[in-house]
């Protein structure tokens, strides 16, 4: 149960990230925090003790391997995740070129 | 388990620094420190496809960030309503902290999943899709309608990348628009 108190910190920092900073760039770090947070959490309800990687082999215990499902779930989100994070930076970098500044209290200011 | 309690602590620590760094190139090499952290963990939870994608992803993930934090480093503004921000976001991190503590009482415990799914998958993922990796008989033939739509969400992902990134079209309409004020 630790464990997952410890992902829970890691994606709460990454809330806090996202809430509280300014800095575009900051948001974008806290949003690539938080996402790890989750992909982490979906390997660690997977995990079985004393388990094996879901590799068939003919010495293979089947009994003992760990959950293949949640593996290929964060595999699609991982990919996602490098889609939206590239996404995302491109817009930061256009509003960088447009204002001039990474502040988002600044980009309210300009407005109209 | 030891080493899994000492990369998470890693990662946490990584993670505060590049929260609370000012600057914006050692707040994304800190990124990359938990990502590679994360890499590793995986690697210790027996998941080895994930903790290469991981990798891969990471390492492209930082080349992005450095590029668009180049040379492009300001001060932060500290004005502001600082302690009703602060308050604010605390408040709500505790209430989802407390909402996530009732949760996790539901879950399996940690190391015994319940693999009501993934049990039929271990016993016949190699007999009927002849693949010796099960992760790879999940993602391309239990599931491939689930990679179909991550192919999707990628390739609309980039599309969307290439319309922010362009300046031709931009730049046209924007002198459209002076032609027509002038």
């Amino acid at each position: 149960m630790a464990v997952y108190l410890l992902c829970l910190v890691l994606f709460s920092l990454g809330l806090y990230c996202i809430l509280r900073k300014r800095n575009i760039i900051k948001i974008i770090v806290g949003v690539i925090i938080a996402e790890y947070a989750v992909n982490l959490f979906f390997i660690l309800v997977a995990y079985r003790m004393k388990g094996r990687s879901p590799i068939l082999s003919p010495d293979a215990e089947i009994l003992n391997m760990v959950d293949p499902l949640p593996h290929a779930l964060v595999l699609t989100a991982i990919v996602i995740g490098l889609a939206t994070t590239a996404l995302l930076v491109a817009i930061a970098m256009r509003i960088y070129e447009k204002y001039g500044t990474f502040d988002i209290t600044k980009i309210r200011e300009l407005r109209g | 388990m030891v080493e899994l309690y000492i990369l998470l602590i890693f990662m946490i620590l990584g993670a505060i620094v590049a929260i609370e760094v000012k600057d914006l190139l050692s707040s994304v090499v800190a990124v990359g420190a938990v990502g590679l952290g994360l890499s590793i963990v995986f690697l210790v939870l027996k998941a080895p496809d994930v903790a290469i994608t991981q990798l891969v992803v990471e390492i492209l993930c930082l080349i992005i960030l450095i590029r668009a934090t180049l040379k492009r480093d300001l001060p932060f503004s500290t004005s502001g309503r600082w302690v009703f921000n602060t308050f604010v976001t605390v408040g709500f991190i505790a209430l989802f902290l407390f909402a996530a503590m009732k949760c996790l009482k539901d879950l399996p415990e940690f190391g015994y999943p319940a693999m009501r799914v993934a049990s039929t998958y271990l016993k016949e993922g190699l007999s009927k899709t002849g693949a010796t990796n099960l992760v790879s008989s999940v993602i391309l033939d239990y599931r491939a309608y689930d990679t179909l739509g991550e192919a999707t969400i990628l390739f609309t992902a980039v599309i969307g990348v290439l319309a922010v990134v362009r300046r031709i079209g931009r730049k046209r309409v924007e002198e459209k628009i002076k032609e027509e004020d002038e």
